[in-house]
């Protein structure tokens, strides 16, 4: 293998990670609030890049984004106040089962909306064929988009959790629910805000891949599970952890193109997170007493 | 005592021999085909019932072992050993444990019992199950989840992407399976009321089985566990053996429901394989009453059956998915659980007694 080569599957490798990040730490800010792995995630990547390209054909680009955020966002707010918020006492079955059942309506109703046609926004500068070259290995203008904006998100996040009053609310929840009640925070407002937040950073990422990867009304679902391995690997809840394991599981993915057939590609990332399952459960990053704490 | 016990599988027994009768006096015998069909779409339902409602382990991968069974029986018996010069297929061929069938094209083929490819099968799903039984059920909640439904896409994926099992065309122009005498699993529409008998005793025997499981000493085991896992292993219950015994049990329902399934449509492809296919179980069994046989009986039927007969349309997805959040949010120990049950027969009971029908909110 070529420096050029191995430099290719790298790059490869870190913006399918960037991308697995993004969907992780959406799945990180509803388990924190609430509890809940919130099966439903990879649906609001669909959603928010089906919605900038329709819009896309009216308004202009960046518009059309801001958009999709917004209306993403929204859709977010409406499942908590529509359907988690009346689950009374639930267990985890429950939680796991009505999460599920959204996702399958979520998609069902896009095929509807839409239709079963593979889409994409068009590229945000240049266009499919141009590239740019970096150390001698060639990647598209997109994924330095793609790249940038889950830096952005990263660093957004990061200061919205540590400084605005709503992000440290929304740590307290985090840390105990019971407590943050207690010194007068609106838990069920921190829960609406969690679910608006995660489905407008998806709606982001929806839209910075779809030029790449398309967009189709069952797209979010294999996202979701890859994030869901990100997020497992990276220990739940941890968004540091997060873009680690995105990086672990997008290089693994890159490399093993080269040795075995692509149509196995989206097996590994499972393998990878049954052998976490069954090996370490808190994850690469997790400490097991937290882990500890949140199990259910 | 014992009648009581036995009365209601009689009473299902009777059901379905009326139904057919009435099928074939109306000459609507083309209900039974859907009806074979969700008959064993209704065993991998019953088994998964015992699992997720009696032992409280959530399965979103059962469609896996469906398929594993479905393929194992396809590949195999798809073979051609006529030409069987040496080696194994020699062997097979002289042990007995071929048959002959005329395929689609009007040739006779030399192939393999189909009672031989369904042993394997069991004996396959039996060893995957208890493998990865072993690790996944360590788990719980969520974790639990998302390892059955990983290991559901792995072999989604395999059977998808291997030639061996045809991709995403499947395998067809399965043979039939003959069980006995004139006795023959297959989609031939002269064979439709014989095949609607072998899938309802299918059917009734898993039942039967299940029932008296629940009613033994395991069963008081399993609701043991699924109550509290902590209280039950204090208690002395053997909660990870009881746990991995029901889910290689559950699992080798899908997969003989997968063989005989495959056998009937005389092909497999790899929808039955799909994620999706073990989220409709998953459904059904919590509409069902979760811990409830006959409920997730019932519903088995139902909802398979208008699902089959395509009523659903293109909505088919929408319409499950609705079930899970509809009966999650309103009815979160499932439409037919005892208590719903026993507040509408006291509704009913206060109703004939003329005391009223405000009682349908189901207060005593």
């Amino acid at each position: 293998m070529s420096l050029e080569q191995v430099l290719q599957y790298i790059l490869s490798g870190v913006t399918n990670g960037s991308i697995y990040a993004i969907v992780a730490i959406g799945f990180n800010i509803i388990y924190n609030t609430t509890g809940i792995i919130n099966f439903a995630q990879g649906e609001f990547l669909m959603l928010g890049g089906m919605t900038a390209i329709s819009l896309a054909a009216f308004v202009p680009l960046p518009l059309a984004i801001l958009a999709a955020v917004v209306i993403t966002a929204i859709i977010g707010a409406l499942v908590d106040f529509v359907f988690i918020r009346r689950l009374k006492t639930p267990s985890v079955l429950n939680m796991i089962i009505v999460t599920i059942g959204l996702s399958i309506v979520i998609r069902e109703i896009a095929l509807h909306v839409w239709d079963e046609k593979v889409r994409s926004l068009p590229y945000f500068t240049g266009s499919e064929v141009t590239s740019v070259s970096i150390l001698g290995a060639y990647i598209s203008p997109q994924v330095l988009w793609v790249l940038g904006i889950a830096a952005v998100i990263v660093v957004f996040l990061g200061f919205f959790f540590k400084f605005t009053l709503t992000g440290r609310s929304m740590r307290a929840c985090a840390a105990n629910m019971t407590a943050a009640k207690l010194c007068g925070i609106n838990t069920g407002a921190m829960v609406t805000v969690s679910f608006m937040l995660s489905a407008a950073i998806g709606a982001l990422a929806g839209c910075a891949i779809s030029p790449i990867t398309q967009t189709q009304y069952d797209c979010g679902t294999p996202l979701a599970i890859k994030g869901f391995t990100v997020a497992i690997l990276g220990g739940l809840g941890n968004s540091t952890g997060a873009v680690v394991g995105g990086m672990v599981v997008g290089m693994l993915e890159a490399f093993s193109i080269s040795v075995l057939p692509l149509a196995y590609k989206d097996a590994i990332a499972i393998t990878i997170l049954l052998l976490i399952l069954f090996v370490k459960p808190s994850g690469l990053l997790g400490k097991k007493e937290a882990a500890g704490l949140k199990e259910f | 005592m014992r009648f009581m016990k036995h009365a209601p599988v009689a009473g299902l027994a009777a059901a379905i021999v009326i139904f057919q009768l009435a099928t074939t006096l109306l000459g609507r015998e083309f209900y039974l085909t859907q009806l074979t069909m969700a008959a064993y779409y209704c065993l991998v339902i019953l088994g998964l019932t015992v699992l997720m409602g009696y032992a409280g382990q959530i399965s979103m991968g059962h469609a896996a072992f469906f398929a594993m069974g479905g393929y194992t029986t396809a590949v195999l018996t798809k073979l051609d050993l006529s030409a069987a010069a040496g080696g194994l297929p020699r062997l097979v061929v002289d042990l007995g444990l071929s048959v002959t069938s005329v395929n689609a094209f009007g040739v006779e083929v030399r192939h393999l019992s189909p009672w031989v490819s369904l042993v394997v099968a069991v004996l396959l799903t039996t060893t995957v199950a208890f493998l990865i039984g072993i690790p996944i059920l360590r788990l719980k909640g969520h974790y639990l989840a998302m390892a059955t439904l990983g290991f559901g896409i792995i072999v989604y994926r395999i059977v998808l992407g291997t030639s061996l099992f045809g991709e995403a065309d499947g395998i067809s122009d399965i043979p039939a399976f003959t069980l006995a005498g004139g006795l023959a699993v297959s989609g031939d529409p002269e064979l439709r009321v014989q095949n609607f008998y072998i899938a309802a005793v299918l059917l009734l025997a898993g039942l039967v089985l299940l029932l008296n499981l629940i009613d033994s000493r395991s069963g008081r085991a399993l609701r043991a566990i699924h109550g509290s896992e902590e209280a039950a292993n204090a208690m002395g219950v053997d909660t990870a053996g009881f746990k991995l015994m029901v889910f290689v049990l559950s699992a080798v329902f899908a997969c003989v429901a997968g063989v005989f399934l495959t056998h009937f449509n005389g092909g497999v492809g790899p929808s039955e394989a799909d994620v999706m296919k073990s989220v409709t179980y998953v459904a059904i069994v919590a509409v069902g009453g979760m811990a409830n046989l006959w409920g997730a009986l019932a519903m088995g039927i139902v909802l398979n059956y208008l699902s089959l007969r395509g009523y659903f349309g293109s909505y088919d997805e929408l319409v499950f998915g609705g079930i899970l959040i509809v009966i999650m949010l309103f009815f979160p120990e499932g439409l037919l659980s005892a208590r719903n049950l026993k507040n509408l027969k006291g509704a009913a009971v206060r109703l004939v007694r003329g005391k009223g029908g405000e009682g349908a909110d189901g207060r005593p």
